[in-house]
């Protein structure tokens, strides 16, 4: 084979590797997380993969071919990710990076591998973020991987929220599992009777603790709370029946019935005493808030995983399409680009790959969030601990200041004397992540995993009638079913939205989006490829929408924007996520550009690199302004009702005649005219005379302003489809199909 | 302490194989396109050493254990997340270019160079361990003459095996045709060993190792000596990938007995 000297380009190289990605994703500088990710990702394209490949997921129940699956997550250094280096684990601080990652690296492959290692840390986070030290430390030491020299197996953990219809479930205040007291002796430790039936508990094939949730029934325990079960407890620890799952079948799923007797310290985060009541210092409301809000987010970069798994099988299914037919000889167009000579095929993976990239971005950067947020929440916890501040509403009413102080902060110019002082503020840092958080995690799981399950079935698609079998390279079908679990489980897309619905109205993130949109603007002035534009305009139409619709009633006078009627607040949560994860898009591609430089590999045709992921921006950026744009438009004109010709204000409509009559004294009145009765009287064949709104004009200028704002997307979409179609990539998928 | 080793592991890096690996010219010689941004792996010949001398040197007590390798420092840094989990070591780093096509003559001097300046380095218990055929710098020569220019001439290739005596002996196994071994024995260190794939199975995976060694992995790499190769007279006539022979065909109801034996014919042709 003779060399060719390779031309000067501006195209992506190869798919975006590791160098990128950290990045992108911002653990450039975090060898720990850099390691973890190898290590998970060793795991899932050898060990999972290879039980996928072997038909593992026909199989409902628990295998010992599943079981040694989790014996590679403790080798690999998976099980340790989520323990402190004290606790047997390696990465110190927040780790919610680093999990996300880590489900990433995993859910690449297969979603239930993912699930699975995501189980075992549900079930140890009540105990985590809410439990005792003490609890801490047994809890997690038992479940670290053996460390050299010690001959024991890690003890596995389900978490038992969910209870059989009508319990809990999307509603989690609803609890059947019931707590009292068994026995009391005076100066030992109670005595609790739990029963509780769960559903759908991951991990409880092999569960050697239980972290589930109860609900008082004795007069002596007041509300409810999580508490700790063993499996060697006295009574019943019933595993249940397998959950007969079409989805992510590598992790464990069942029904079991508790009826066990433990020790009232099992109660997470501990009790006191009050009136000789028992008063848990944490209700499981409060546990599951904190809990929760953490672990949605990998769950929705599962998802993002996926789509991002599938470039590569799709665009080499469509570049060996024609092989081997005859007259598709080497060289010739047909046999090297096969069915990438076509526009659709390209343009169709670029919306998947877009997507991808926006969805990952979105739920790193709500994971990185909470890294920063979790010492910030301690730090508050502790002060307000000092001023005799504790428990949730008491706190809420306390950060008011701070929350104002926060607004004050985002409307300050860049050049404000006054800025560092509130910017040093803990507290004012802590409300600003929180309110920002409380949007971030319902959104990635929200947006992630519902738009995610769409644009993988369009994957699937791509693949044609190979993309629904088994021998699907890159197990694309199975991704797509499973993204369908990953839609519901953790909370189902209403309770996202329900969540949006609350968070996306509070005065501070809406200051912060404010803010956002102007960042948008300033970006699009020095990078004007990105799409930055675009969105800048999507969201001030989508803060005039929603500052409309507080204001607005429907023709019953009923208000627009309120709790019960979804039709409009779960509507524009929906259009909120395509806003927030084409920003989080954009800014990762800017990070690249920034730093990209200072790293050899990343270095490497940088330039092709971040063109090729703007395009990909740009392209995102028109999908979301389309979607807020219809959305916003139904939301502002569908309340209203259509205008009828019998109508008191329309009955008066211009004749032709008298228009014709008009013009020679008010010439251009005819074109003003939308609604002119024929000679006859009649109407024009239409629903009625063309309905307007009060306030429309704004919105439609906006509207029209944003649809402007579309201008170049498709070249950028044009670019990034030639860059599909030349982008090199590798022999062979590195994982068995 | 009588059997304390230095060992010394030269490792390189390669492609992962499962990427498209396409001859280029560069202004530089010949190279693989886009190769920087290729994810790399450990060269597995010599990735086979360094776990070789890793379960050496616990058996040996007072042994220190360097792996040396020549690459660029980017792309090193990444390999290593994956290979500093697998056993305790030193990483010596020498910030070089890539690619498998530098003349062995410079490479071997820049590893020599570096190996001879190792802190703490006794020559006399030197065992410098390398990939037989490794993947990268592969001109099959490389080790020899690293182990040259430091003065050893007790040089094995093709190993698979080592066995330490107590008087300091050690014997030694490579592969010869057949696949039959020839048993040497040597008096002691210091010695050059280029394995095969020796007896070990990969290390498992251990995080707290890989910590450990990433708080003298990222400094050092930090520190890394930049190597310019000198091309010497080495000139490239031509480059091609090996030729692939790939000839499948789907055949149903043959025993096992029936496929071995076309398999033994198929083998015989060749």
């Amino acid at each position: 084979m003779a060399t060719v000297a390779l031309p000067e380009t501006k195209t992506m190289l190869t798919l975006p590797g590791d160098a990128v990605r950290q990045i992108q994703w911002r653990f450039a500088d975090r060898f720990d997380i850099q390691m973890l990710v190898q290590s998970a990702r060793t795991v899932a394209r050898s060990t999972v993969a290879r039980l996928v490949a072997a038909g593992e997921r026909n199989t409902h129940e628990w295998t010992p071919a599943k079981a040694g699956m989790f014996e590679a997550f403790d080798r690999s250094g998976v099980t340790a990710a989520f323990m402190e280096p004290e606790e047997g684990g390696f990465i110190a601080g927040p780790k919610n990076l680093a999990l996300s990652l880590a489900a990433f690296e995993l859910a690449w492959v297969d979603g239930g591998a993912a699930t699975a290692s995501l189980a075992s840390f549900l079930a140890l986070a009540p105990i985590h973020e809410r439990g005792t030290q003490e609890q801490i430390t047994h809890y997690k030491t038992l479940a670290a991987p053996p460390q050299a020299g010690e001959d024991r197996k890690p003890w596995r953990g389900a978490f038992a929220l969910t209870e059989p219809i009508p319990y809990v479930g999307v509603d989690t205040g609803m609890l059947s599992g019931r707590i009292s007291i068994a026995g009391w002796k005076p100066g030992e430790e109670p005595m609790l009777q739990v029963d509780k039936r769960g559903r759908f508990i991951t991990g409880i094939a092999f569960a050697n603790f239980v972290t589930a949730a109860v609900m008082s029934e004795d007069p002596r325990i007041k509300g409810s709370c999580v508490i700790i079960l063993e499996e060697g407890d006295p009574g019943s620890f019933d595993r249940g029946t397998p959950t007969k799952k079409l989805v992510h079948q590598l992790s464990s799923t069942g029904d079991p019935i508790f009826n066990l007797n433990v020790p009232a310290n099992r109660i997470v985060g501990g009790y006191t005493v009050k009136d000789g009541v028992i008063v848990p210092n944490y209700n499981h409301g409060e546990i599951i808030e904190a809990v929760f809000r953490r672990t949605r987010v990998p769950v929705g970069l599962m998802t993002a995983a996926k789509l991002l798994s599938a470039v590569e099988p799709v665009i080499r299914y469509q570049r060996e399409r024609f092989r081997g037919a005859e007259g598709s000889r080497p060289g010739s167009v047909r046999y090297e680009q096969g069915i990438q000579q076509r526009e659709d095929a390209l343009h169709r993976l670029v919306d998947i790959w877009a997507t991808g990239e926006a969805a990952a971005s979105l739920g790193f950067a709500a994971a990185r969030l909470f890294d920063a947020l979790d010492p910030l929440e301690k730090h508050k916890t502790a002060v307000l601990k000092e001023q005799g501040i504790q428990g949730g509403r008491a706190e809420i009413k306390a950060l008011k200041e701070s929350e104002r102080r926060a607004i004050l902060l985002l409307s300050l110019k860049p050049s404000d004397p006054g800025r560092a002082e509130l910017e040093a503020d803990p507290l004012v840092q802590y409300v600003l992540m929180d309110a920002e958080a409380n949007v971030l995690c319902p959104a990635t799981k929200l947006w992630n995993t519902g738009h995610g399950a769409n644009m993988m079935r369009e994957a699937v698609s791509l693949m044609g009638g190979y993309g629904i079998t088994e021998d699907c390279p890159g197990f694309l079908a199975n991704k797509w079913m499973d993204a369908q679990l990953e839609a519901t489980y953790e909370g189902p897309e209403a309770v996202q939205r329900r969540q949006l619905t609350v968070t996306m109205t509070s005065e501070l993130f809406l200051a912060e989006f404010r803010a956002w949109t102007v960042e948008m603007r300033r970006i699009a002035s020095d990078r004007p490829g990105t799409g930055a534009c675009t969105l800048a305009s999507a969201m001030n139409l989508w803060l005039w929408t929603i500052d409309y619709l507080h204001k607005s009633t429907d023709p019953e006078g009923n208000k627009l924007y309120h709790g019960q009627r979804q039709g409009v607040t779960f509507a524009l949560a929906d259009a909120l996520c395509w806003l927030l994860a084409s920003r989080a898009q954009i800014l990762d591609v800017l990070e690249l550009e920034a730093q990209g430089a200072t790293d050899a590999v990343a270095a490497e045709g940088l330039e092709g690199t971040v063109q090729f992921l703007s395009d990909l921006c740009h392209t995102q950026a028109a999908q979301a302004a389309g979607e807020v744009s219809r959305i916003c438009a139904e939301l502002v004109f569908g309340y209203n009702r259509h205008p009828a010709w019998d109508d008191e204000d329309h009955k008066s409509c211009f004749l032709s005649s008298e228009l014709e009559a008009y013009e020679e004294t008010m010439p251009g009145i005819t074109a003003m005219a939308v609604d002119v009765l024929a000679a006859d009287g009649t109407h024009p064949p239409k629903a009625g005379p063309c309905a307007g709104c009060i306030g429309s004009a704004e919105f439609l200028r906006l509207q029209s302003k944003l649809t402007t704002c579309l201008s170049g997307c498709r070249l950028a979409k044009d670019r990034a489809a030639d860059t599909v179609s030349k982008v090199m990539i590798p022999e062979a998928l590195d994982y068995p199909a | 302490m009588a059997n304390a080793l230095h060992i010394v592991v030269c490792a390189g890096i390669s492609p992962d194989p499962l990427q498209t690996l396409e001859p280029i010219t560069t202004p530089n010689g010949p190279g693989l396109k886009n190769e920087l941004v290729l994810p790399a792996v450990l060269d597995p010949w010599a990735a086979s050493a360094l776990y070789e001398a890793a379960a050496l040197a616990p058996k040996n007590p007072g042994s220190k254990l360097w792996l040396v390798s020549l690459g660029p420092k980017a792309k090193l840094q990444q390999v290593m997340m994956t290979v500093a989990q697998k056993v305790p070591f030193e990483l010596v780093p020498i910030d070089g270019p890539i690619g498998g096509f530098p003349d062995a003559h410079s490479t071997a001097a820049a590893l020599a160079d570096t190996i001879a300046s190792l802190p703490g380095l006794d020559r006399a218990k030197l065992l410098l361990f390398g990939g037989w055929e490794s993947a990268t710098r592969g001109a099959g020569i490389t080790l020899q003459i690293v182990g040259e220019r430091l003065g050893i001439t007790d040089q094995f290739y093709g190993v698979d095996q080592i066995d330490l005596h107590d008087d300091g002996s050690f014997e030694v196994l490579e592969r010869i045709e057949g696949g039959r071994h020839q048993v040497s024995v040597c008096a002691g260190t210091p010695a050059v060993l280029g394995w095969a794939t020796g007896n070990l199975a990969e290390p498992r995976n251990n995080p707290q190792v890989g910590m450990a060694n990433m708080r003298t992995i990222m400094p050092a790499l930090q520190k890394a000596k930049p190597a310019t190769l000198a091309a010497n007279s080495l000139r490239y006539v031509s480059v091609s990938l090996p030729k692939q022979q790939r000839t499948t065909r789907v055949v149903k109801d043959l025993t096992p007995d029936q496929i071995a034996a076309e398999l033994v014919e198929w083998i015989g042709a060749e």
